[in-house]
């Protein structure tokens, strides 16, 4: 028996387990129901969750066992027996316990207590988890690649014969530039379209306008790819790299940089919109009052007051901006190299982690493992500006409280 | 420009600063306010009385056209500051409000400091034309709302961490900051404590030397402190208005009296 079926026969018996316990807790009350201490429906989900809960706790427990290699494959029809013995045991005990003064009510809420508690717990060990790989294949990788090289080298020159030149300077420098880019397209674009929307629109404008600017952020980035590929690349290419001289690269850091700003605009109009709408009316009334002109009135009122709040938006666009990677793939190129010609291609940290894991190279060389290096870098950047963010908004709010 | 020598205008107690004629106010398909007439004198304060939702804030904010920023308002009849229809389509809204200033039922201080708080109307209006001559209007405008010996080592501190009470005076501070004509108060006690509410009233008392108040109000004995005259709505309607004693002693409609004998409200 595999463990799916052992899992859908345990949920049948967590079923069935609620029915029984319900029934039984109407049958010990009586013919006065107020005599039981918790409604009948809290004894049935007591009885269930008691049948549901170890049969569980025996199938994660083998299916561990198993990936750790302590148990052998084979042994799927054994663990699924226990955990159903587990249940049915569960159930039993649930049942006996029923009774006038039994809380089960009390029971059910720990019991759910717990279960939010594990979920939560799943997604914190999950990130610790996926951290703590990065770390521990970026500490492989140091052993066998000089620190200061990679962090400090200007030259990014992988050989599959061995012998690299692994430095990150350049893939830094061309996310940066991209970045930087995309900001100064998506910020003010974002920006006014939020305070067009949020103090000027009519509701029904509004209504319109919104949904219709936030179409854009359900596009997924490898559309904006293709987009920067055939339309944005040759365009820029043949009107102004080609004429001014500036090179004739179909893939260009302002393509890309063009691009993702267009993808970032979405995502700032609306954080600055909400943000906007959450500066109090009576500081527009107020600024009205004393005549200003709607147009002061934003700009030396409402985002003065909102500047915090935007700054955290920006920077949360900032740290998508630095891992995106399907656009950059495609508009930016693949050439590692330090030029302050937006006409011409370079290339970004998250291009170079897919293109070294992509190759035929042992996945103990330091070609692949700088993979890991590079992914360690951009989340602790992502994460800091995160971290700034967040503190920045937060601290905005308790403004108006 | 300045005609030292012109002899003074004479103004007596009895000049009228606005004149609202027949004012209806509608939200959407709401009647807010039906047939309103009044004259509003100069340096005179004038208090709106009554039960909440009759309509004295929706007339006030029609005054300086504060209602043209809701977008389901409407506002008809004729309501004239000079002999100038307010509602004219030459007038700017944004001039208006400059001659008539405003102070709202919850201090609201910009988020900055409170001398660019005073110093706000001064700048976008150019009344200043040196940093001194600002200074001095800053300082003469919180010297006027009783704030000057409370802030004035601390201008540069936001405005938004002085108390309720200062932070309404603040605001006071900064609508005289623009020396306007008119000076509205929407309920601009409710939200202070008693002994910020009575440094207020007083400071009502002395405004009314420069300019015409009027003040929304929903204590009765605020209005018979502070007020000259008082008007009284009910449901939309202007029912009476007078002297304020006659008001408050002698009502000639039954629903004034009804009002300000705690029946109905």
């Amino acid at each position: 028996m595999p463990l799916s079926w052992a899992l859908f026969a345990n949920f049948l018996l967590a079923a069935a387990g609620y029915i029984v316990g319900r029934s039984r807790a109407f049958a010990t009350a009586g013919p006065d129901v107020r005599k039981l201490h918790s409604r009948p429906a809290y004894h049935g989900a007591s009885v269930g969750l008691a049948a549901l809960l170890p049969a569980l706790a025996v199938l994660a427990a083998g299916a561990i066992l198993r990936l750790a290699g302590v148990l052998s494959s084979d042994t799927g029809p054994i663990i699924g027996i226990v955990a159903l013995i587990a249940a049915i045991a569960g159930l039993g005990f649930g049942v006996m316990r029923i009774g006038r003064e039994y809380q089960a009510r009390n029971v059910v809420e720990h019991m759910v207590l717990g279960l939010l508690m594990l979920c939560s717990l799943i997604a914190i060990v999950t990130t610790a988890g996926i951290v703590l790989s990065l770390v521990f294949e970026t500490g492989h990788f140091f052993r066998v690649y000089d620190w200061k090289t990679f962090f400090f080298g200007t030259e990014w020159t992988p050989r599959f014969q061995g012998n690299s030149q692994l430095g990150i300077v350049p893939l830094l420098w061309g996310t940066m530039y991209v970045s930087a880019i995309a900001l100064l397209v998506a910020v003010p674009i974002g920006l006014f379209a939020a305070v067009y929307m949020s103090e000027y629109a009519s509701r029904r404008v509004r209504g319109f306008v919104k949904p219709a600017i936030e179409v854009l952020a359900g596009i997924p980035t490898i559309v904006y790819g293709l987009f920067a590929l055939i339309t944005v690349g040759p365009l820029l290419r043949d009107y102004f790299a080609q004429p001014l001289g500036l090179g004739n690269s179909g893939t260009s850091v302002l393509t890309a940089g063009l691009v993702m700003g267009i993808m970032l605009i979405p995502f700032v109009s609306s954080l600055s919109d909400d943000i906007i709408n959450a500066v109090p009316q009576s500081l527009r009334d107020g600024a009205l009052g004393l005549g200003s002109t709607p147009s002061e009135t934003v700009r030396q009122v409402v985002l003065p007051a909102a500047l915090p709040g935007i700054v955290g938006a920006v920077l949360l666009a900032a740290s998508r901006a630095i891992g995106e990677t399907m656009i950059v793939v495609l508009g930016a190129g693949a050439a590692a190299q330090m030029s302050l010609n937006p006409l011409e291609a370079m290339t970004t940290i998250t291009v170079k982690i897919v293109s070294q894991l992509t190759g035929d190279s042992d996945f103990n060389s330091p070609e692949t493992l700088v993979a890991f290096a590079l992914g360690l870098t951009l989340f602790v950047i992502t994460l800091a500006l995160n971290v700034v963010a967040l503190y920045i908004v937060r601290k905005y709010r308790e403004q108006y409280e | 420009m300045y005609d030292m020598n012109r002899p003074e205008k004479a103004v007596s107690q009895t000049e009228t600063k606005i004149s609202a004629r027949k004012v209806q106010v509608y939200y959407g398909d709401k009647h807010a306010l039906k047939d309103v007439d009044v004259d509003i004198l100069d340096k005179t304060v004038t208090a709106f009385i009554g039960p909440s939702g009759c309509g004295k804030s929706t007339f006030l904010r029609c005054i300086n056209r504060m209602n043209d920023t809701i977008p389901i308002a409407r506002v008809e009849g004729q309501i004239l500051l000079d002999n100038e229809d307010v509602y004219d389509r030459r007038v700017d809204p944004v001039q208006l409000r400059a001659k008539v200033g405003m102070v709202f039922q919850k201090p609201n201080p910009f988020p900055k400091s409170i001398y660019d708080n005073v110093a706000y109307g001064p700048r976008i209006h150019g009344l200043a034309r040196n940093r001194a001559e600002l200074d001095g209007i800053v300082e003469k405008a919180l010297r006027g709302a009783a704030l000057w010996n409370e802030v004035k080592d601390r201008l540069s501190e936001p405005g938004t961490g002085l108390s309720g009470g200062q932070q309404q005076r603040l605001c006071i501070a900064r609508a005289v900051a623009t020396s306007p004509e008119v000076l509205l108060m929407d309920e601009p006690c409710s939200a202070l404590d008693p002994i910020a509410t009575a440094q207020v009233e007083e400071l009502i008392e002395e405004l009314r030397s420069q300019f015409s108040v009027v003040i929304v109000t929903h204590s009765m004995q605020q209005a018979a402190r502070v007020s000259q005259k008082t008007a009284f709505f009910h449901l939309g309607n202007l029912v009476e208005y007078g002297d304020t004693d006659d008001i408050f002693t002698r009502p000639r409609d039954s629903r004034t009296e009804a009002y300000i004998s705690g029946r109905i409200g």
